[in-house]
């Protein structure tokens, strides 16, 4: 089936046409840039209308299956509407663990059940997501996770405890790795995944208080937890491979995901353009000598990230070490945004004491808020200092 | 319109298979005991290799099928350089490939046919360009008088002792020119060598007073001044491919060490102390090397486009400091050993001073990026 180069041009000024009009205006409060910054009801309601606002429109999941709530097109005309929302700096699709992973994964390998169960309500923003992967002592080392599920006739019973539940206490399912054989003679081969109901007795969150001062987090407690035994996907000691699927979509190594504007990305651009107007010794920011080659240094980090994406793809260019571009990515990409926003603080002068709050505050302390959040990418998903051991230990070859 | 700009990445057939070929050509013809066999010799460079890279074309690769070259342009004298600098290979495919380039791109192409056709044959050449340590400077104080007698001495001519060919930058009736030089015609003693940091390179002050050229062996015109400035982009964009190539096997040099030698009972390897800074070797590599094949993708044959600017500033600014860090950890790896003469990092160290410096260092050229980028 092929779309021909019209359609989609004609389906571009349609969507763009939309979002133009369709765009909310400003709220009054600071809407999250990332999912993991959902901290309030009213946060959350914004997101969850506006959602499902898109996906009602036919701009979201459009890939996906039509009688599961999908479009049932092409997978091009998401990857247009997602330009589109990016350009017309729309709110975030916030729902992005159901979207981006969890959805995939069902529709991957999950059962016609599950897929009638829980699709639809991923994209119409009625059921939100979370994840239950890392434990306090378990954060980097997934394979060592000790929430146990004990099968109980048709019941699983859950004790354990979870960390950085995104929106732990905002959803209505979970996908949770635990261990229904803690004897296996590999950690992993004891690991389970489920599809779990969060509203059950027995499970309890607290919200994570985190440092931009905000919330977004939770930390997730099964106490004798029941949850019913058809929430287990695949098989027990399917575990690990599962959770290595889902974290494919994660890190975009695997393509499925319903689409959407997942994160406002924060860019080079944006920091040349909001120290346009800053002053230092008397004189605009932008033609201070020393100002002019950090910056210059952040571009060509930033391009060289966008150009390491296209060499990834030609075969003659990668024969060194065939998987390192794609391999290094979220340890080079996540540590350069750290550092540019902590620079874009920097470039602020005084103003870059001001935090979010402040009146004087430049875009309302978004960079300073920005740089903190910046954390949760080169810690969550593997620290820096672990994807840097990967790397070495991978593709370099070096010992453990 | 982002700043990021132009990102367009190719690489045609005809550049992967030169960059297979010249990555076996130069790993079997150049092994670090031959690098070594060359630190002292005057020229740099065996010969015998040499006219081995002419007969497989790559003195004229990037020339005009008009005056015996292949037409593929300097795109894919890119991935050979890459090869040459991976094995540490002294040539003078560089200061070969920059002076025909100068002559071609300053509209030399039709009269000078011969000249160029000889060094698509194996001719070797080098431009005489700087006067003074400053690669910012480009005033030129070399004169051809209106008799075509040459005066002025040039400073940091690579591959000067080898040249047969110079093509000297020089002030002619007001205007910039280019002088070809024969080194049968320079006065004894006019050559003065260098003692260089990096012993694989050579270069020497050349004193071209008293030269006479011909009025066809003087080319002038409109073409001299803009070819000056995309030969000083092309001269950038190959030492970083060089260093880029460098950094590579400097990186190979470290990881063979950290997997074999053991302190504490251990692998060196293992302590994350020199593990991530490896990755950060690597992972400066692999930006080095994106940065070198995306201005090959963007310098045609016509004059350099803002964006093919940016590109060989970029590549030239990011390899070489990369390969600066690259030989800075590899002596400090290897502990007592890299302190050594005997040690392979000393090779790699040096060569990162030269190509750091070589066609400007990494602040020459952000700078200029600056003006292109914020302005």
């Amino acid at each position: 089936m092929s779309v021909s180069e019209q359609e989609l041009k004609d389906f571009r000024a349609q969507v763009s046409a939309w979002m133009q009009d369709n765009q909310p205006a400003d709220p009054g409060f600071l809407l999250p840039q990332t999912f993991m910054e959902v901290g309030d009801e009213r946060q959350l309601e914004f997101l969850r209308e506006w959602q499902h606002k898109v996906w009602s429109a036919g701009y979201l999941g459009m890939a996906w299956p039509k009688q599961y709530g999908g479009g049932g097109v092409e997978r091009v005309f998401q990857a247009i509407a997602d330009q589109e929302m990016r350009r017309h700096a729309v709110p975030i699709c916030f729902n992005v663990i159901g979207l981006g992973w969890a959805g995939p994964l069902i529709i991957d390998i999950g059962t016609e059940q599950e897929k009638a169960r829980y699709l639809k309500g991923i994209l119409s923003a009625e059921d939100i997501w979370c994840q239950g992967f890392s434990e306090p002592d378990h954060g980097s080392d997934l394979g060592n996770a000790q929430t146990r599920a004990v099968r109980d006739g048709d019941e699983y019973v859950i004790n354990g405890q979870k960390i950085w539940t995104t929106m732990g206490n905002f959803a209505k399912y979970m996908i949770l790795l635990a261990r229904t054989n803690p004897d296996t003679a590999r950690k992993y081969d004891g690991l389970s995944y489920f599809l779990s109901p969060m509203h059950v007795p027995g499970i309890e969150t607290r919200p994570i208080r985190k440092i931009t001062g905000e919330y977004g987090f939770t930390e997730t407690f099964f106490t004798d937890a029941r949850i019913p035994a058809d929430c287990l996907m695949g098989e027990e000691g399917q575990g690990w491979k599962i959770a290595m699927q889902t974290l494919q979509y994660e890190r975009g190594a695997e393509a499925g995901a319903a689409g959407g504007l997942m994160m406002v990305r924060v860019t080079i651009d944006d920091l040349i353009d909001q120290v346009r107007d800053v002053v230092r010794d008397g004189e605009p920011v932008l033609q201070d000598p020393v100002i002019r080659d950090q910056l210059v240094k952040l571009i060509m980090e930033e391009k060289a990230l966008a150009l390491g994406d296209k060499r990834a793809h030609i075969a003659p260019l990668t024969t060194d070490y065939p998987h390192s571009l794609p391999l290094s990515h979220k340890l080079r990409g996540t540590e350069m945004s750290r550092r540019m926003r902590q620079f874009a603080i920097n470039l602020q002068g005084a103003a870059g004491g001001l935090y979010v709050g402040d009146a004087g505050a430049r875009q309302g302390g978004f960079w300073q808020r920005a740089y903190f959040n910046s954390f949760s990418a080169t810690i969550g998903g593997g620290t820096s200092q672990v994807q840097a051991n990967i790397v070495a230990e991978h593709i370099l070859g070096l010992p453990k | 319109m982002s700043v990021i700009g132009n990102t367009a990445l190719g690489f045609s057939e005809e550049q992967a298979m030169l960059l297979d070929v010249a990555r076996e050509f130069c790993k079997n013809k150049s092994p670090i005991a031959s690098v070594r066999a060359q630190l002292e010799t005057e020229s740099g460079f065996d010969p015998a290799i040499w006219n081995e890279m002419v007969a497989l074309g790559w003195a004229g690769i990037a020339l005009p099928e008009s005056c015996g070259g292949s037409g593929m342009g300097v795109a894919t004298v890119v991935p050979v350089v890459e090869a040459m600098g991976r094995a540490m290979l002294g040539t003078p495919l560089v200061s070969t490939t920059l002076a025909a380039q100068l002559l071609v791109r300053a509209g030399g192409e039709g009269r000078m046919e011969a000249v160029l056709s000889g060094i698509a044959a194996g001719t070797t050449a080098t431009v005489a360009l700087l006067e003074n340590a400053d690669w910012g400077d480009t005033r030129i104080a070399c004169t051809a008088g209106a008799d075509g007698v040459l005066q002025g001495t040039k400073k940091f001519v690579t591959d000067a002792a080898a040249a047969r060919l110079f093509v000297v930058v020089v002030e002619h009736q007001g205007a910039p020119a280019l002088a070809i030089v024969k080194a049968e015609q320079l006065a004894a003693g006019a050559i003065v060598a260098n003692t260089l940091i990096d012993q694989t390179k050579r270069s020497a002050s050349v004193d071209f007073s008293g030269v006479a050229v011909a009025e066809d062996e003087l080319v002038t015109g409109s073409g001299v001044a803009s070819a000056l400035r995309d030969v000083r982009l092309l001269g950038a964009l190959l030492t970083a491919a060089e260093a880029t190539g460098s950094a590579a096997s400097c990186l190979d040099t470290i990881v063979d060490y950290l997997k074999t030698r053991k302190q504490f009972g251990k692998l060196i390897g293992s302590y994350q102390a020199l593990k991530h800074p490896t990755v950060d070797i690597l992972t400066a590599m692999d930006s080095a090397r994106s940065f070198i094949y995306h201005a090959a993708t963007l310098v045609g044959d016509g004059p350099l486009d803002r964006d093919a600017e940016i590109a060989c500033r970029m590549a030239k600014a990011h390899a070489t400091e990369t390969l600066l860090y690259a030989g800075d950890r590899a002596v400090q790896f290897h502990g007592g050993m890299g302190f050594t003469y005997e040690c392979d990092a000393q090779l790699y160290i040096r060569r990162a001073q030269w190509s750091q410096q070589q066609y400007g260092d990494a602040q020459h050229h952000r700078k200029r990026l600056a003006n292109l980028l914020l302005d």
